[in-house]
């Protein structure tokens, strides 16, 4: 990757990291953990990745973008504020009575929501149709979903799998989040849902490894996708809980807590450092 | 009697004929296909019908997912997997975005049969009734079944549809035109209204027919769309005859009885006598038996509306 490219990258993830703590900050609640951990994975398919236009939130040939782990919306709402599909000062309303910015991604609330989620194992169904649509109609939109690692404990990610197996839906891309922790634990200690290669394999999906904190990475796992025909891919992408910010890191108990005062400037001081 | 279709096979030829139609008609089924006649446009479609396999909860996703790229899916299935295993996709992933999803659930209710209590889903209008802009149709016949597939298909929002599996007589005429929120009187009377939908609406025209032979002149409603509900003719009615009975193929806890309920203890209070399951499980056996057995044929709508229509005096 260009330095040039990588830097520019880089930048926008460490703004798009202070977007997230500041709309959890604000709404002294939400997901930090998590939304750190996709930080850079929702950073490079806005900016990279997918064919879209803040401009034109509703395209029909704009590529789609599913966030099956809807938790982590503080993620999804700073990467779309900073690609400009609304202003990034309004990520401090995020939660609020009044804002558009609801706790879990409403399509009928944000400009640039694809699908509302929150309730897990749902959104990877809804991308199966989008992609499948897109089949339907001969055209080359793409389908991007995220989804959890201890979302996969859910049956529907596995309908959900079979089904894009079974149509062929080349077009479509999972990025598995793998940050290792769920809100009871570890997610081996709280029901394994490992090992991830083998199942995707067996389910007849192409699988690809990443690492979810390094661009050069992600474009190459991001490629991978876009090259495989005649069946769906899915990143694995090795992540950290709280990336980013030191205390938060591999931390299970910011999964869905809200940073103090004091918390928040050490996190904002680190992030700007 | 006249000859009688199921509103299953209505079902499955109103989207085969449509299909030529509404080019953006997609057809999904999670392995029923045979069963709730989705098979039929399978055979006139197969570009555009998608076989989910027993994964009903994928289905209704596929189905958003759809709706969202400018498709009008059906998603199929029996209505105890539609609207009861699946109802939290149908509740999160259509009903609270408000998608343009329509589900289309054969083998409503206890006429089910033979395959008994765990297939007999009698909570359907109640779970898809509560959910915010949720809109809940069960057609009476083959006509008001077929109008009603075109109906949803016209309409731009969630559509749950039951259709059964018993073949019933036509109670419309061939020029009937079905309209979303709209109730049909199909007989007048004053002394007592049935509103009735769905498989018990030509038992309840028997049923008026035994209570006029008693002197009592009974009018009976088709309330097809459970919500929204028809409020003006309900009023209408309760205004003219001042008692109601419902009868539905449904638990008397949450159906079209309570919703003609909820409607007239805040506009006009009246009483209300539900024929219904009541509040039990189904169970195994010939659907007509089962109908007299569960207390939802034309003698049980008769004596409760015989009740009704003497209580009033």
């Amino acid at each position: 990757m260009e330095e040039k490219k990588l830097s520019c990258l880089t930048e926008t993830a460490r703004n798009v990291r202070v977007g997230i703590i500041d709309a959890v900050y604000s709404a002294s609640s939400g997901h930090p953990g998590g939304s750190l951990s996709v930080a850079d994975i929702l950073t490079y398919l806005y900016f990279e990745e997918m064919n879209i236009d803040p401009a034109k939130p509703d395209d029909p040939e704009r590529d789609r973008f599913v966030l099956s782990k809807g938790h982590t919306s503080p993620a999804l709402y700073s990467v779309l504020a900073h690609r400009g599909y609304f202003p990034v000062e309004d990520l401090k309303t995020f939660r609020k009575s009044d804002s558009y910015l609801q706790g879990h991604p409403d399509l009928k609330k944000t400009p640039g929501v694809d699908m509302t989620t929150g309730s897990l194992g749902q959104g990877v169904s809804a991308a199966c149709g989008m992609a499948l649509a897109a089949k339907l109609d001969k055209s080359p939109r793409r389908v991007y979903a995220v989804m959890g690692d201890g979302e996969s404990e859910e049956g529907q990610v596995w309908e959900a799998a079979m089904f894009a197996a079974h149509y062929k839906l080349d077009n479509l891309c999972f990025v598995l989040d793998w940050n290792g922790l769920q809100i009871d634990g570890p997610i081996e200690e709280v029901m394994n849902p490992t090992p991830y290669r083998e199942k995707f394999e067996a389910f007849g999906w192409n699988v690809t490894d990443a690492d979810a904190h390094s661009f050069e990475s992600l474009e190459a796992a991001f490629n991978t996708a876009r090259a495989c025909k005649g069946r769906p891919t899915v990143i694995i992408a090795r992540s950290v809980k709280g990336k980013g910010v030191s205390f938060m890191e591999n931390q299970v108990s910011w999964h869905g807590a809200a940073p103090n005062e004091e918390q928040y400037k050490t996190a904002i001081a680190e992030l700007n450092a | 009697m006249a000859d009688k279709t199921a509103t299953r096979e209505s079902y499955g030829k109103a989207l085969a004929e449509l299909g030529d139609k509404y080019e953006n008609l997609v057809v999904l089924d999670a392995d029923l296909a045979a069963a709730t006649k989705t098979g039929i446009f399978k055979k006139a479609h197969p570009d555009r019908f998608f076989d989910c396999g027993i994964a009903e909860n994928n289905m209704i996703g596929v189905a958003a997912g759809l709706a969202l790229s400018g498709k009008i899916p059906f998603a199929s299935s029996f209505a105890m997997f539609a609207a009861g295993r699946s109802y939290e996709q149908v509740r999160n992933s259509v009903g609270y975005p408000h998608l343009n999803v329509k589900i289309g659930a054969t083998h409503g209710g206890i006429t089910v049969g033979e395959d008994g209590a765990t297939h007999q889903c009698c909570e359907d209008f109640a779970l898809m009734r509560v959910i915010p802009g949720m809109t809940v149709i069960c057609p009476a016949d083959d006509i008001e079944a077929r109008g009603a597939v075109e109906a949803a298909i016209k309409y731009n929002g969630p559509v749950y549809m039951r259709f059964g599996r018993m073949a019933v007589p036509n109670v419309h005429t061939a020029d009937y035109k079905f309209e979303i929120g709209k109730g049909v009187l199909l007989r007048d009377g004053a002394d007592v209204t049935i509103i009735a939908n769905g498989v018990e609406v030509s038992e309840a025209l028997a049923a008026a027919e035994m209570l006029s032979g008693e002197g009592i002149d009974a009018a009976v409603v088709n309330m097809a769309t459970i919500k929204p509900l028809d409020g003006e003719l309900v009023l209408k009615m309760a205004k003219k005859s001042g008692a109601i009975v419902t009868a539905e193929e449904h638990s008397v806890i949450g159906g079209l009885g309570s919703a003609v309920a909820e409607y007239l203890g805040e506009t006009y209070p009246t009483p209300v006598y539900k024929v219904g399951v009541k509040d039990v499980f189904g169970r195994s056996g010939p659907a007509k038996e089962l109908l007299s057995l569960f207390g939802l044929d034309a003698k049980a709508i008769y004596e409760k509306a015989k009740e009704a229509a003497e209580r009033k005096r």
